[in-house]
């Protein structure tokens, strides 16, 4: 059965703490003498993953100051950010938003001497490696356009330059989706979504950047065609790519497309799919059903992405300070423990480790086994002891990346025949 | 106090209207149409004069195929919609005689419409679905012996949700209209000597026609503007042209989405202008 899904906790409660936010704003608390911080709001806005509305009330008690969120879907951020500069504070948007969104000049570099977690970043923000011998992936890494050339920048440098254009946050390894249940056999590649086997009961998401890119992990796996660069097609590679697929859907392989983190539930949990592109998180809400689900890792590896915090152009004086301090505190543990238990990494792992029980640290990061029930924030029960997470470790999820979420050269041209693709 | 001429009082009465008009629904339009030939790059819009919107739009075979759908949707809705509606109307202005039931009956038809109309579409999904309620009845009554699968995600699903939602817009005005037909014209036909059929055929109709086609201009400028049932119930496999717009909106090439918002517009107001010229709605109001 399918039902409107019971898992938007975190953007109900977030409205709600819009709600308040806007009310607090309104009335604000009487003066404080020598508490000036305690007035500082700062508006921040992104997609609904790490927008939580735990982590404004954590910043209200840590540092003070009031934070303002705003969950929007992906295309919304980008439109926002692009031409609304003054809406927003800090923007908490993916890499290959920024890619987009940094040219604009609405966006101000940050000095990572200011960042006091800088050096315990992950390599894969920095120099691209996760560790020294790592490959980079294709697609927008993130740290191809995590840097710029000082305080006013507008383009990127491929070296660490003391002047990042996002501060890392959040970030995953992405994969497809299945129901083990209803396919009953291992799944081991990509190609296996145009199995025809699977006709009628596949889907793929409907966002084109990202959707693109499992495209092409799986045009790859057929053995169809090796990309020199998925994350940055040229005409002939699309029309290429998406000749595969429209075939594919006419000769009805797709159940349908979805949209957003809920419909992909939906479409797992009532069995109208069996194998599709999926989030994260959205596997541990059809699990939390009592619905088996698993987040396959296939041999050809994994799509990754990742998120960071922008700031305005516009932010200046106590506000960018508050900034900074915001950022600095988001490094500092607390929120990649939050995040950590529900399935992402965060930029900082080893500060996360002291906000995780050993059990938790192990399960998430290590990949080892659930020594106990492993659960939520939220308190959702995810897996039962002896469970191990699906692809196992950090080193193992994150080091087998295939290719970043991209904004191509040829991006409009690819949006087009990605419109048509979803009308053929 | 002297008066002010006649000219000028009736100028003074229109004119809160008119500004109303103009900032709320003029501007906008021109606004739109402004902004369709301006230029887009990934990230901003730029103003210019150019027609690659539209040179795109009306070159590329996929709009085409788009706006066709659109029609079908339209036009099979409104046969539909009409159909039902009709009957539904007839039904409540001349077969149910007290009035109190005719209100009482009136109001049982809009009490679907007390919920958001995203609902009641939703709703349909989980009773569609491969697993759904429809499909388990059909298989456990033996009439399939498989799931239907085209019940959900298909154009059948879209149709059916449209007529769904849409239907009420028929019945409104075609009952409306239909209250005010003089009884005892009913009552002359019969008298002298036409048929139940014929009384329908030669005085209930025409006398409706107003009525219809008030629902008829709902009906189809709201199936065209539509973008979240096909959305919805096509699973995303279905395009129309207000999804068409919304993928441009999306992506941030506003000049793009204003170039196709117009060509809608203009489909649209030539399909009612057709329509007008079948019957003219002030004169028969």
């Amino acid at each position: 059965m399918t039902t409107i899904s019971k898992v938007r906790y975190s953007r109900r409660s977030l409205l709600k703490a819009g709600g308040a936010a806007v009310a607090a704003a309104a009335l604000p608390a009487p003066m404080v003498w020598g508490q000036e911080t305690k007035n500082i709001t700062l508006r921040q806005f992104g997609t609904g993953v790490s927008n939580l509305n735990e982590v404004a009330t954590k910043v209200k008690e840590d540092l003070g100051f009031t934070l303002e969120m705003t969950a929007l879907d992906s295309d919304s951020v980008t439109q926002r950010a692009a031409t609304q500069p003054d809406s927003f504070d800090i923007a908490d948007i993916e890499y290959w938003i920024c890619k987009k969104i940094w040219p604009t000049g609405n966006l101000q570099a940050m000095d990572t001497s200011k960042i006091a977690n800088y050096d315990k970043i992950v390599g894969t923000f920095r120099s691209g490696k996760l560790t020294p011998d790592s490959v980079i992936a294709q697609g927008t890494a993130p740290h191809t356009v995590g840097f710029t050339t000082g305080a006013n920048g507008t383009g990127f440098v491929q070296e660490e330059s003391g002047w990042m254009t996002l501060i890392p946050t959040i970030y995953n390894a992405d994969t497809l989706g299945i129901r083990p249940d209803l396919i009953g056999r291992p799944i081991k590649n990509w190609s296996e979504l145009l199995n025809p086997e699977f006709k009628g009961k596949a889907s793929i998401l409907d966002i084109s950047s990202i959707g693109i890119m499992d495209m092409a992990m799986v045009v790859e796996s057929m053995g169809e065609y090796t990309y020199p660069d998925k994350g940055n097609m040229t005409k002939e590679e699309i029309d290429m790519t998406l000749g595969i697929f429209t075939e594919a859907k006419k000769n009805g392989q797709f159940r349908a497309f979805w949209k957003s983190f809920d419909e992909s539930v939906n479409l797992m949990a009532s069995g109208e799919v069996v194998i599709q592109s999926m989030w994260s998180p959205a596997i541990t809400a059809v699990k939390s059903r009592g619905i088996p689900c698993v987040y396959q890792p296939l041999e050809e590896g994994y799509r990754s992405w990742g998120g960071g915090l922008g700031l305005s152009a516009s932010l200046s004086g106590m506000e960018l300070e508050a900034a900074y301090e915001y950022i600095n505190w988001y490094l500092s543990g607390w929120v990649g423990g939050l995040l950590m238990r529900q399935g992402y990494y965060s930029a900082v792992p080893e500060t996360s480790k002291a906000f995780m029980s050993e059990n938790e640290w192990g399960f998430w990061f290590e990949g080892k086994e659930a020594t106990d029930v492993i659960t939520s924030p939220f308190d959702a029960p995810l897996a039962k002891a002896g469970e191990v997470r699906d692809g196992g470790s950090f080193y193992d999820r994150m080091g087998a990346v295939a290719c970043w979420n991209a904004v191509m050269d040829e991006n409009q041209y690819m949006v087009r025949k990605w419109n048509e693709f979803i009308a053929a | 106090m002297r008066k002010l001429p006649e000219s000028v009082t009736a100028w003074l009465l229109a004119a809160p209207m008119a500004i109303v008009l103009a900032l709320f629904l003029v501007a906008p339009i021109v606004m739109i149409v402004a902004v369709s030939f301006w230029g887009a790059t990934e990230w901003s819009i730029y103003p210019a004069f150019q027609f690659d919107n539209y040179a795109f739009l009306l070159t590329s075979e996929v709009t085409w195929r788009v706006f066709f759908n659109t029609i079908k949707y339209a036009f099979i809705t409104w046969v539909f919609t009409l159909g039902i509606g009709f009957t539904v109307a007839y039904f409540l202005a001349f077969h149910v005689r007290s009035q109190t039931w005719q209100i009482a009956l009136f109001l049982l038809c809009t009490i679907p419409f007390w919920t958001s109309n995203i609902i009641r579409m939703i709703s349909w999904i989980p009773f569609l679905g491969r697993n759904g309620l429809a499909n388990a009845a059909l298989i456990s009554a033996g009439v399939i012996d498989a799931p239907l699968e085209w019940l959900l995600f298909s154009d059948f699903s879209v149709i059916l949700a449209f007529v769904h939602l849409y239907t009420l817009f028929m019945v409104v005005p075609i009952f409306n209209t239909m209250m005010r037909i003089d009884k005892s014209l009913i009552e002359a036909a019969v008298d002298a000597g036409a048929k139940g059929r014929q009384v329908l055929r030669y005085v209930i109709i025409p006398l409706t026609k107003p009525g219809i086609m008030i629902g008829t201009i709902f009906v189809v400028a709201l199936v065209m503007g539509d973008f979240i049932t096909v959305r919805f119930m096509s699973g995303s496999q279905s395009a129309n042209v207000g999804r068409m717009i919304q993928n441009d909106i999306a992506l941030l090439a506003y000049p793009s989405a204003a170039a196709t918002a117009v060509v809608l517009l203009a489909t649209v107001l030539m399909i009612i202008g057709a329509l007008l010229r079948f019957v003219d709605i002030r004169k028969e109001l």
